[in-house]
């Protein structure tokens, strides 16, 4: 059944390749992944937890606990429904193009594949080696499509990502050179029992923590590793921007609450640097993506880059909850993830569009378009509302248990000084959305923008699938937060 | 089931019985034998699969004391035979080239022998996978040697191939001076030249340390030439450049993965001398090091992308030595050191020629080698574009391709053996490598072609592509075939592995 959803996006892209098929293809294997996804969503079951609908094949290696094998428990289905939810937007949002447009709609298939592959591993190498196929049709969708500097940021996110990819796999092998020879097996389900029963002495923890940390956070743009993102998500083509910038950049954090947390929590309360210890390095980090990168992204003229380095800021916020080791924190992280993950997704659809009719993104080239695209303009705004952390979605429910979490009654002083500063984002992320949104829909039509066609049909549904999505996951948290808790806790047992 | 040696036999019968055929015919097109002689190697390659493992005995009285037919034997006897197999393919699509860089009165004559050499050399490289002495090693590495000589020069009013020629001849014959010196020490110390011998006698010497360094070092530098180590490196690049480009192929290929196992079953013994383990194990840190670090970042301003495989080929040298380099270490979070080498080896052959096949027919097509030669190549041929992402990517250790499982596993011998200086310098150069192996794809796919003819692509070079592609992608999903053959049997290198 796992296997079948990993299939779906893969045979349809060789297809593709293949010269078979056209768009239509494209758009029934994003519904189909969609379909099977709410089946295992809706028949997962939740009173048992744990990993479901497990498949595994033997061992790949001699004698070592390596083998291709599928499973889900709850956070990996939010983070499949995440997937499926802006795969399906972004087939619907693919540019009209005259040549190789098969090459275009495979390419992007291939990136929700190396999505789907990496959240519904239960085998740490597949999960690993899932993530970085998607870098392959990554490089060449953002150099042969994009725009602007777009071979630049090609490569800049290239070798950004592969060295990332290197670091971290050094941290996964000195991870499991850490555990003692008897244990060490690359099944997820396995480790976290091995988590569990805290087998890595507390000073042996600090030097694979700063692999996976630094590893996972060049993945995750976490600062100061995080000069690739924003041109890269600018230059990118719509669709590669919203699954790079929605989907594919959480599984660094996924892999954080996956590996990080129940193995080597003790190393955040090492000291490393005189009296400061890991977890105060981390919050330094990520008060850099809150703002330092949030002043920046207020500083944009560019629509684009601003939703690109809004998406590396509230980076920041899902760190903040990683970092606050309890379960508020962490289940605010997991939500915010899917919450960000379809946000920005939902933004970088409106704002692609845009580019599409007006050829430049700049704010003093826009304006009073709310009249001609009304659509657009209220989806643009229930996104931005909701990436500001406006009380009724989803973004807001996590935010606030994030905040929560930083002032738990185990907090430290650094910690709790952190979060009040942290706060200050909300009003950042209000400023620069506000502007962008008054720059691009309020105020006197430009004489372009009065001629803008609004969305039709199929792609309206589309669109407002994500935030539809996150009303309803900002009415109703605890529905989701039912799947994401079991795992959580297993997490910071 | 056949004794190993049959394997060597049967390709030496068959290049005899083919030079033979080719003096006596009168065909210009000698296309035919090329033909031949990828059926029967074809056969003899099914044939491995039906020979029993038979590793030396030293028992008195036994002739086959220097030959070992273990099971890592064998799977470096298939690597020769494929890659003999591919190489000829190549040579057919070449031959066009060829053809008008020889000096003949009609067009394919005197093409023959570049059909049959790599017969020879093929047999050499099976000869040296097998070799447990020294003198047998060292007859089979002339062996492959000589034959490589006339090779590389084979293009004869090509300048370039001759200068290549001279060049390896030169360098090679230099390297070939250091190995026999070296032997020569190492039976003088000890009295024996059979490699299990050598290690009992140099184990129990006691005081002549520098003695063993010195031998230790001069076999260190004949090895290092033909495996392409910093700083024995120079060669390669005119060499490479220079050469045919199937017989750069068989050079990158054949040769580097024979005389890696060879240099495995030379290093062990020296290994076992606990009082000069450290410097070894120092001096062998430093040349992988060096042969890392120059690779990857001399391949980053290539334009030809025949020099841009040369660096690369000693990229990846460098990756292996750091794998031996890391032999020290107790405890194995994977598999061994041994396994190591020979599964990267494995990889590295299939992501090579394909490289290679890709740019053979490009070349043929293109009249140059640059990279921008590629341009546009996604428009010209989709599907050589493709085979040439595919290479590209598991060059570059993509996973999910065959490459990626030989970096992880010297990635995680690095760790093991705690060298964090060469874990810094092996994330540099991935990252590197990112870079210049990429930069072929997207010349293919995003800049517009130079020339726009389409290439059409010979039905055997179709399947042989095709192939590699699959494997590629099945080897990088399921290693597990090429580590079990290579665990299963492996007495001597193996030995070296823990």
């Amino acid at each position: 059944m796992l296997t079948t959803l990993l299939l779906i996006p893969i045979v349809t892209a060789a297809a593709l390749f293949l010269g078979f098929g056209n768009r239509t293809w494209a758009k029934g294997s994003a519904l189909l992944q969609l379909a099977l996804t709410l089946a295992l969503w809706f028949r997962y079951n939740q009173a048992k937890a744990g990993y479901q609908f497990v498949f595994e094949t033997n061992p790949l290696f001699p004698g070592v606990d390596l083998r291709y094998s599928v499973g889900v428990d709850g956070l990996s289905l939010v983070m499949l429904l995440l997937t499926a939810l802006v795969t399906v937007t972004a087939v619907w949002f693919l540019p009209n193009l005259e040549k190789r447009a098969n090459l275009f709609d495979g390419s992007v298939l291939l990136i929700s594949a190396g999505a789907t592959g990496a959240f519904l591993a239960k085998d740490l190498f597949f999960f690993y080696a899932f993530h970085e196929l998607a870098l392959v049709p990554t490089f060449l969708l953002i150099g042969l499509w994009g725009t602007g500097e777009r071979q630049a940021a090609a490569w800049k996110i290239t070798i950004y990502l592969g060295v990332g990819s290197i670091v971290l796999l050094a941290g996964l092998v000195d991870l499991l050179m850490a555990l003692p020879v008897s244990s060490r097996t690359f099944d997820l389900q396995a480790l976290q029992q091995l988590g569990a029963a805290h087998m890595i002495p507390a000073a042996a923890q600090i030097r694979p923590w700063f692999l996976l940390t630094i590893g996972f956070g060049i993945l995750i743009s976490l600062f100061p590793f995080h000069s690739w993102a924003a041109p890269a998500y600018a230059s990118a083509p719509t669709p590669v921007a919203m699954l790079h910038s929605g989907v594919l950049k959480k599984f660094g954090l996924y892999g954080m609450v996956r590996l990080v947390l129940p193995f080597l929590p003790d190393a955040f309360h090492q000291p490393v640097w005189g009296s400061y210890t890991a977890q105060d390095l981390l919050l330094v980090a990520l008060l850099g993506n809150i703002l330092y990168v949030g002043l920046v992204t207020i500083s944009q003229r560019k629509l684009d880059f601003m939703i690109g380095y809004s998406s590396v800021m509230h980076m920041g916020y899902i760190f903040l909850g990683l970092a606050s080791l309890n379960l508020a924190g962490l289940s605010g992280a997991c939500l915010l993830m899917f919450a960000h993950g379809l946000s920005v997704a939902a933004l970088f659809a409106v704002s692609g569009t845009i580019r599409d009719h007006e050829g430049s993104l700049r704010f003093d080239r826009l304006g009073g378009a709310s009249k001609s695209v009304p659509f657009l303009g209220i989806c643009f705004a229930m996104a931005a509302f909701a990436s500001i952390g406006l009380p009724g979605f989803a973004n807001f429910a996590s935010e606030t248990m994030v905040f929560f979490g930083g002032f738990s009654p185990g907090a430290t002083s650094f910690q709790k000084t952190a979060t009040i500063l942290a706060l200050w984002g909300v009003v950042i992320s209000a400023v620069y959305m506000l502007r962008a949104y008054k720059a691009v829909f309020l105020g006197q039509p430009t004489a372009t923008s009065a001629k803008w066609t609004d969305l039709a049909g199929s792609a309206r549904f589309a669109l407002a699938l994500l935030p539809l999505t996150l009303l309803l996951g900002g009415v109703f948290p605890r529905y989701f937060l039912g799947y994401l808790k079991p795992t959580l806790e297993a997490a910071l047992r | 089931m056949f004794p190993p040696i049959s394997l060597e036999i049967l390709v030496l019968a068959l290049g005899f019985i083919l030079l033979l055929a080719e003096s006596f015919s009168n065909s210009t097109n000698k296309r035919g034998l090329a033909h031949i002689a990828i059926f029967c190697l074809g056969w003899i390659f099914a044939i491995s699969f039906f020979t029993a493992s038979a590793p030396a005995t030293l028992a008195p009285g036994s002739y086959w004391n220097f030959y070992s037919g273990d099971g890592v034997s064998l799977v470096f006897k298939r690597i020769a035979l494929l890659t003999t197999i591919a190489v000829l393919v190549l040579a057919l699509d070449y031959e066009s080239t060829l053809a008008k860089l020889l000096p003949s009165a009609h067009k394919g004559a005197g093409t023959g022998e570049f059909y049959i050499l790599p017969l020879f050399t093929c047999t050499g490289l099976m000869l040296m996978a097998s070799a447990v002495d020294l003198v047998m090693a060292f007859a089979a590495l002339e062996l492959v040697t000589i034959s490589f000589y006339v090779l590389v020069a084979y293009a004869r009013r090509s300048h370039a191939s001759l200068e290549a020629g001279v060049k390896y001849l030169i360098l090679g014959a230099l390297s070939t001076g250091f190995i026999v010196y070296g032997i020569t020490w190492i039976f003088g110390l000890t009295g024996e030249t059979h490699f299990t011998k050598v290690a009992e006698k140099l184990a129990h010497l006691r005081g002549d340390d520098t003695a063993i360094l010195f031998a230790f070092l001069l076999v260190l530098v004949g090895l290092g030439f033909k495996v392409a180590a910093v700083p024995f490196q120079s060669w390669v690049p005119d060499v490479y450049e220079g050469a045919p480009t199937p017989v750069t192929a068989f050079l990158s290929v054949g040769s580097k993965a024979a005389s890696f196992l060879l240099f495995l079953r030379v290093l062990e013994p020296f290994l076992g001398v606990e009082s000069i383990l450290p410097k070894v194990l120092q001096v062998l840190a430093i040349v992988a090091g060096a042969t890392l670090i120059f690779g990857n970042l001399a391949a980053l301003p290539q334009n030809s992308l025949k020099r841009l495989l040369a660096y690369s080929s000693i990229g990846h040298a460098g990756y292996l030595l750091t794998a031996i380099a890391c032999i020290g270490a107790g405890g194995s979070l994977l598999l061994g050191v041994g396994t190591t080498v020979g599964y990267y080896l494995f990889a590295y052959m299939l992501m090579t020629l394909l490289a290679f096949a890709v740019l053979t027919l490009v070349s043929v097509n293109s009249k140059g080698e640059e990279i921008q030669h590629f341009n546009g190549l996604s428009k010209r041929s989709p599907f050589l574009a493709f085979a040439m992402v595919v290479a590209m990517s598991s060059l570059a250790g993509v996973p999910l391709t065959a490459g990626f499982y030989g970096k992880f596993l010297v990635f995680a011998q690095i760790i093991q053996a705690h060298q964090w200086g060469l874990l810094a310098l092996g994330v540099i150069t991935v990252g590197a490598g990112f870079y210049y192996y990429f930069r072929v794809v997207a010349a293919m796919y995003w800049h517009d072609p130079l020339e726009t003819t389409p290439i059409t692509v010979a039905p055997l070079s179709k399947i042989t592509i095709s192939l590699l592609i699959a494997s590629i992608f099945y080897f990088g999903i399921n290693p597990n075939p090429v580590l079990s053959a290579l665990r299963t049997s492996a007495p001597s290198v193996a030995a070296a592995a823990h």
